[in-house]
C-alpha cells in the first residue's frame, strides 16, 4: 500500500496459486510485516494497536450480549439484569463491554493527545487526521446510544438531555428532536432505533478504520522528531519491531483493563443506572459517561446570551464546535515544525491544554452552580483559545529548536549522548 | 458520434445527446430521492404516536398547596392547586423582570403576555396551574416547590422557575409550557 516495491515472495505452490488470483497474503505481508516504520517510534505510537484490539473486543462482546438483550422498554432493564445473574458468564461479558467502552475512550484520548503533541495532523496527513476525527465522532455516537440500552435512570435522562440539544436550533429544532426520538419523549421507538444503530455503527467505525490505516500507509507514520523518513536507515521492518512494541503496549493496557473488569467493574459507571428508567422523575445529578464530561462542562459554561443566540443554543453550538474545530486543526496550526519536542512554547501550551481538558472533565461532573460555572467558562475559553488563537499565532512567532537532519542522526545523537554517561 | 462532439464543441450548442444525459441523470436523482424517502421518513413519530390522545385527571383530592403529576404523551404534566401566597407572589412580578415575557399557553394566542392570569387556568381558577413538567432547557423534570423563586427547580442545569412556572434564572430559554386543557367539571381536567 505504501507504493514501494513489494517484497512478498511466495514460495510454495499454494501461495503462488493464491497470489496470482487474490493477493491477500501479499497485502498482509506488505502492510504488517515488511512495511517500513521509523526506527525511533516510542510507546506513544502503540495506542493505535490498543484501539484496534478494543474495537474487536467491543464487537465480539457486543454481538454475544445482543443474543440476550431485548430492546423493549418493559423488559430491557430486566434483560440486562438477567445477563448479569443468569446468562452463563453474562456478568463477565457485560462488564467487559461496559468497561471496554471506557478503555476504548482512554486509548483514543491518548492517541489524539499523541497526534497533538507530535503534530501528526500536519501535511501530508490531513485526511488521515480527519478520518480519525470521524472515527471519534462515530465512537461518541455509539457510546451514547449504547449507554441508553440498559434503560436505567441515567440511560433515560441522558438520552432526554442529549436529544434535547437539538431542540435548541431555531424553527427546525423541535422537528429534529422528534425525528430522532420517534415521538414526543424518549420511549419505545427511541430505544429500538438506538439498539439498531448501536449495532450498526461499530461496523461503520471498522470501515473508516480501514480508510484510516490505508491513509496512514500511503503517507507513512510520523515519529517523535517529526522529520520525514529519508533513507532506508531511518526505518525498521514493522515485524518484529513495531509488532512486538505494540504487543507489549497492548498487554500492559489490557492488564489495567482486566483489573477494572474484575476488581472495580462499576467504578466508571453511575449507580443511578441500576434504577429502572422513570419518565416522571429526573435523578438529582445527571452526568454523562466520563468520556463526554469535558464537552458537557463546555455546554453548561454558556449561561449568557451572545447577541441573538440565546444561552441554550450557544451552549449547544460551543459543545459541537469543540469537536468540529478538530477537523480544521491541520490548517489552524501554522508552524512548519511538526513535533513539540522542538517547539518549547507549544510544548508548554500543549500540556496546559491537557490539564485544562482534565479540569473541564472534573467540572462536567460537578453541579452547574457558583464557582464551577466560572471555572468552566475559563476552561472553555482556553480550549478554544488553544486552537483558534495560540495555534495560528504561535506558529508565526515561535523560534523552534534545531531540528535534526534525519531520523538516523537524531537516534545516533541520543545514543552518543548516552555513552559517556554509561562509561 | 464524432459528428455530434464536433458540432457540440465548435458551436457550443447542446446536442440531443447532452439533453438525454441530463434528463436521465435528473430522473435518476428523483428516483433515488423517492427510494430514500421511506427510509428517512420511518424515523418520524407515526400516526399513533402523533394522535392527540387526551387524558382526564380527577383533581378533587388536591387541596391548596398540593400537586399531582399526570403522564401525557410520555411526558409529565404538573397540576398544582396553588396557595394564595404563591399566586400573590407570582402576580407581584413585573413583566419586565421576566426572561421570557410570553405566556407559552396553548389555550391562548401565541403572543399572550406571561401574566400570572394567563399562565394559570384563567379567571376564577387562578389557583390552578397546569404545565408540561419538562424543563425548556434540555427536558429534565423540574422539582416542585424548590429553587430561588419557590416554584420549580431543574436539577440538571440549574434553571429556576417561579410559582407561575416562568423561567427566572438559569439556562432554560422559555417558561414551562402550558398544554391544551380544560376543566370538564369542577374537579376533572381534560388535557390534550
Amino acid at each position: 500500500m505504501s507504493g514501494d516495491h513489494s517484497t512478498y515472495m511466495p514460495t510454495t505452490g499454494i501461495e503462488k496459486w493464491v497470489d496470482s488470483r487474490l493477493p491477500l497474503p501479499r497485502l498482509v505481508h506488505d502492510s504488517f510485516i515488511s512495511y517500513p516504520v521509523p526506527r525511533n517510534l516510542n510507546y506513544a505510537y502503540t495506542f493505535g494497536a490498543m484501539l484496534s484490539v478494543m474495537l474487536i473486543v467491543q464487537i465480539l462482546t457486543g454481538v454475544v450480549l445482543a443474543m440476550h438483550y431485548a430492546a423493549e422498554t418493559t423488559v430491557a432493564f430486566n434483560s440486562v439484569e438477567k445477563i448479569m445473574r443468569d446468562v452463563n458468564h453474562g456478568w463477565l461479558l457485560r462488564y467487559m463491554h461496559a468497561n471496554g467502552a471506557s478503555f476504548f475512550f482512554i486509548a483514543v484520548y491518548l492517541h489524539i493527545g499523541r497526534g497533538l503533541y507530535y503534530g501528526s495532523y500536519k501535511a501530508p496527513r490531513e485526511i488521515l487526521w480527519i478520518l480519525g476525527v470521524v472515527i471519534y465522532l462515530l465512537m461518541m455516537a455509539t457510546g451514547f446510544m449504547g449507554y441508553v440500552l440498559p434503560w436505567g435512570q441515567m440511560s433515560f435522562w441522558g438520552a432526554t438531555v442529549i436529544t434535547g440539544f437539538f431542540s435548541a436550533f431555531p424553527l427546525v429544532g423541535e422537528w429534529i428532536q422528534q425525528f430522532l426520538l420517534g415521538g414526543f419523549a424518549v420511549d419505545q421507538p427511541t430505544l429500538n432505533r438506538f439498539f439498531s444503530l448501536h449495532y450498526l455503527l461499530p461496523f461503520m467505525i471498522a470501515g473508516v478504520v480501514v480508510l484510516h490505516i490505508w491513509a496512514l500507509h500511503v503517507v507513512g507514520q510520523t515519529n517523535p522528531t517529526g522529520v520525514e523518513v529519508k533513507t532506508k536507515t531511518d526505518t525498521v521492518a514493522f515485524t518484529p519491531y513495531a509488532t512486538l512494541k505494540d504487543a507489549l503496549g497492548v498487554s500492559v493496557f489490557l492488564l489495567v483493563y482486566a483489573w477494572f473488569v474484575f476488581y472495580m467493574p462499576n467504578f466508571l459507571g453511575h449507580p443511578d443506572n441500576y434504577i429502572p428508567a422513570n419518565a416522571l422523575k429526573t435523578p438529582a445529578h445527571i452526568v454523562p459517561e466520563w468520556y463526554y464530561l469535558p464537552f458537557y462542562a463546555m455546554l453548561r459554561a454558556i449561561t449568557f446570551n451572545i447577541g441573538p443566540i440565546d444561552s441554550k443554543l450557544g451552549g449547544v453550538l460551543v459543545m459541537f464546535g469543540a469537536i468540529i474545530v478538530l477537523f480544521f486543526l491541520p490548517w489552524l496550526d501554522t508552524s512548519k515544525v511538526r513535533s513539540a519536542v522542538y517547539r518549547p512554547w507549544y510544548k508548554l501550551f500543549f500540556w496546559l491544554f491537557v490539564i485544562n481538558a482534565i479540569i473541564l472533565g472534573w467540572l462536567g461532573s460537578r453541579p452547574a452552580e457558583g464557582l464551577y460555572v466560572v471555572m468552566s467558562q475559563l476552561g472553555t475559553l482556553y480550549y478554544f483559545g488553544f486552537f483558534l488563537v495560540i495555534m495560528p499565532v504561535l506558529g508565526l512567532i515561535e523560534t523552534p529548536k534545531r531540528i535534526p537532519n534525519s531520523i538516523t542522526e537524531a537516534v545516533l545523537e541520543k545514543q552518543g549522548a548516552k555513552k559517556p554517561v554509561a562509561a | 458520434m464524432s459528428e455530434h462532439e464536433t458540432s457540440s464543441e465548435t458551436l457550443g450548442e447542446p446536442t440531443r445527446r447532452d439533453f438525454l444525459y441530463l434528463a436521465t441523470g435528473m430522473a435518476g436523482v428523483v428516483g433515488a430521492g423517492a427510494v430514500a424517502w421511506p427510509f428517512i421518513d420511518q424515523m418520524r413519530p407515526d400516526a399513533s404516536t402523533l394522535a392527540l390522545a387526551s387524558i382526564e385527571v380527577d383533581v378533587s383530592s388536591l387541596q391548596p398547596g398540593m400537586s399531582l403529576t399526570a403522564k401525557w404523551r410520555g411526558k409529565p404534566v404538573f397540576i398544582r392547586n396553588r396557595t394564595d401566597k404563591e399566586v400573590e407572589e407570582a402576580k407581584a412580578v413585573a413583566l419586565a423582570d421576566l426572561k421570557d415575557p410570553v405566556a407559552r399557553n396553548a389555550n391562548l394566542p401565541a403572543d399572550a403576555e406571561a401574566t400570572d392570569l394567563d399562565r394559570s387556568a384563567g379567571k376564577d381558577k387562578e389557583n390552578w396551574i397546569v404545565m408540561i413538567g419538562s424543563c425548556t432547557h434540555l427536558g429534565c423534570v423540574p422539582l416542585g416547590q424548590a429553587g430561588d423563586f419557590g416554584g420549580w427547580f431543574c436539577p440538571c442545569h440549574g434553571s429556576h422557575y417561579d410559582t407561575a412556572g416562568r423561567i427566572r434564572k438559569g439556562p432554560a430559554p422559555e417558561n414551562l409550557a402550558v398544554p391544551t386543557f380544560a376543566f370538564t367539571s369542577d374537579t376533572v381536567i381534560k388535557i390534550g
